[in-house]
């Protein structure tokens, strides 16, 4: 179990580097995006002015607050509270987000599935879990929202954070097939035959 | 007792802020209990995140969680109170936008359609109020719950039939708590609404998912039912996050009503870890907050 200290945009060798139950911390930049913002990239046509290649995405929407334009405010938006969301309704994007955009850091909580395993997989890539419904902490990682691109989908915007020490997060899916989710969800599964059989219930 | 609506608005935009800041006691003791018992480091990392993160939360007067959730108002009017319902509810919605505009909040609703966001936090039929009364006398409650979506979007209902017995309750609040795996931000409170009408049912899972830690079903039967399915989940090893171990549930909470011979429904409603709810009681000496 290795710890890792990421600055992207990263390479494709920097990122297989990464197995699960390692860590990392994430330095500099950290794109902001989530259910409106990808129907939008990849059902509607729109694109974003972002260059996101080798670049990490977070799953989140955050509550901002509008402020004049200023060098600490370069995009007229004040973080308040900027937490994570549950990325398994973003499943499908995992792929075009890396084909189309580069992307090689998806970080957000829940897990994401087998196509997204599959992408990080063929194309090289990375699952980080942050620990949901920990926003407040979360925040203390975020220097300043630099930028923001589809704003009309506020709060659902493709947000460009400035980060310091975003982490430690954990790797939960890696680019050789490795996906703790997975492991979980197969050993709670065998578990379920013996549960049931504690509460009594009659085998089907 | 008279009640003065401008203080109803005050106390709904206040509490919508006090729910999303501050955590329950008995949410903060669930917490300690699951650390305390928790065997697996990955998980005994994450609660140790989570507890940290409620602590944070308070020392910088920030929001729990991202999600400001779809606002939930739930009042009870006790005798002798003079109430104008309507005069209640538009003063609650008026609170609600105003927390939203003036802390700022996140507005997260939207029409469920055109997915227009008003950027108030309200829409058609939003924040929801329900509305109940109490043998209290000289008493208005509002229980205030952001309900936060990566929980709520993992709801269930099943209508069972009587041949099936109590074992598809069982069966089926294990297989929903496997079905939702992380995506519901476990240590979760599992609601389970049993009985009644399908409408009904789906109600119960809701109260059950956001009643205080440590309370238990008034039926006896039902409280059975809730020791026996709180150690059954926790048996799983789904754990917080999803990531595995002990801490799957603080607890399984039980609430039923009667139902129909030919009918047998169940509904599973889910509360994630940042399990936030605030209370304000009027009486003729004035407004006290809590939870």
């Amino acid at each position: 179990m290795a710890h890792f200290d990421l600055t992207p945009p990263i390479s494709e060798a920097h990122v297989r580097a990464l197995k699960i139950n390692d860590t990392a911390t994430l330095q500099s930049t950290l794109f902001g995006l989530r259910d409106a913002t990808q129907i939008h990239l990849f059902d509607r046509g729109r694109r974003t002015r972002f260059d996101l290649r080798g670049h990490a995405v977070i799953h989140t929407a955050p509550n901002v607050k509008p402020v004049e334009k200023s060098a600490a405010h370069p995009a007229g938006y004040a973080p308040i509270c900027v937490g994570t969301t549950t990325s398994d309704r973003m499943e499908r994007f995992t792929r075009p987000l890396m084909t189309q955009y580069g992307v090689r850091i998806i970080i957000g909580k829940g897990g994401l599935r087998e196509d997204s395993l599959a992408a990080f997989r063929e194309l090289g890539g990375v699952y980080l879990a942050i620990i949901g419904g920990t926003a407040a902490l979360e925040t203390t990682w975020i220097e300043q929202i630099e930028d923001v691109d589809l704003d009309d989908l506020n709060p659902e915007s493709l947000w460009k954070f400035r980060v310091c020490g975003f982490g430690p997060l954990l790797v939960a899916m890696d680019s050789h097939g490795g996906s703790l989710y997975d492991v979980v969800r197969n050993d709670a599964q065998a578990r379920r035959a013996q549960v049931l059989q504690s509460l009594g219930v009659k085998p089907e | 007792m008279k009640i003065d609506y401008r203080l109803v608005e005050e106390a709904a935009k206040e509490l919508y802020l006090r729910a999303l800041k501050v955590l329950p006691p008995d949410v903060k003791e669930g917490f300690a209990r699951l650390a305390a018992q928790e065997t697996t480091p990955i998980a005994q990392r994450v609660l140790a995140t989570m507890i940290k993160n409620i602590s944070v939360a308070e020392d910088t007067d920030n929001l729990l969680c991202q999600d400001t959730g779809v606002p939930i108002y739930n009042v009870s009017i006790g005798t002798n109170v003079d109430i104008d319902g309507i005069a209640l509810k538009r003063a609650i919605r008026d609170g609600c936008a105003r927390a939203t505009v003036e802390h700022p909040l996140r507005s997260s609703i939207v029409h469920p359609l055109t997915r227009k966001n008003d950027q108030t936090s309200c829409g058609v039929e939003v924040p929801v109020i329900h509305v109940d009364w109490s043998e209290t006398p000289d008493t208005l409650e509002i229980e205030m719950i952001p309900k936060g979506s990566g929980s709520e979007n993992n709801s269930f209902l099943k209508m069972a039939i009587p041949a099936e017995g109590v074992d598809a309750i069982r069966t089926f609040v294990v297989d929903c708590v496997l079905a939702a795996g992380g995506k519901t931000c476990p240590p979760t409170i599992v609601g389970v609404g049993i009985g009644g009408t399908s409408d009904l049912c789906v109600a119960l899972a809701k109260r059950a998912a956001t009643r205080a830690l440590g309370t238990h079903c008034s039926d006896p039967e039902g409280t059975k039912l809730e020791t026996e399915l709180s150690a059954a989940v926790n048996a799983l090893g789904v754990g917080p996050q999803g990531l595995g171990g002990d801490s799957t549930a603080f607890a399984v909470h039980v609430e039923l009503a009667a139902t129909h011979i030919t009918m047998n429904p169940v509904a599973v409603n889910m509360q994630c870890h940042s399990a936030r709810r605030a209370r304000a009681t009027f009486t003729p000496s004035g407004v006290a907050y809590g939870f």
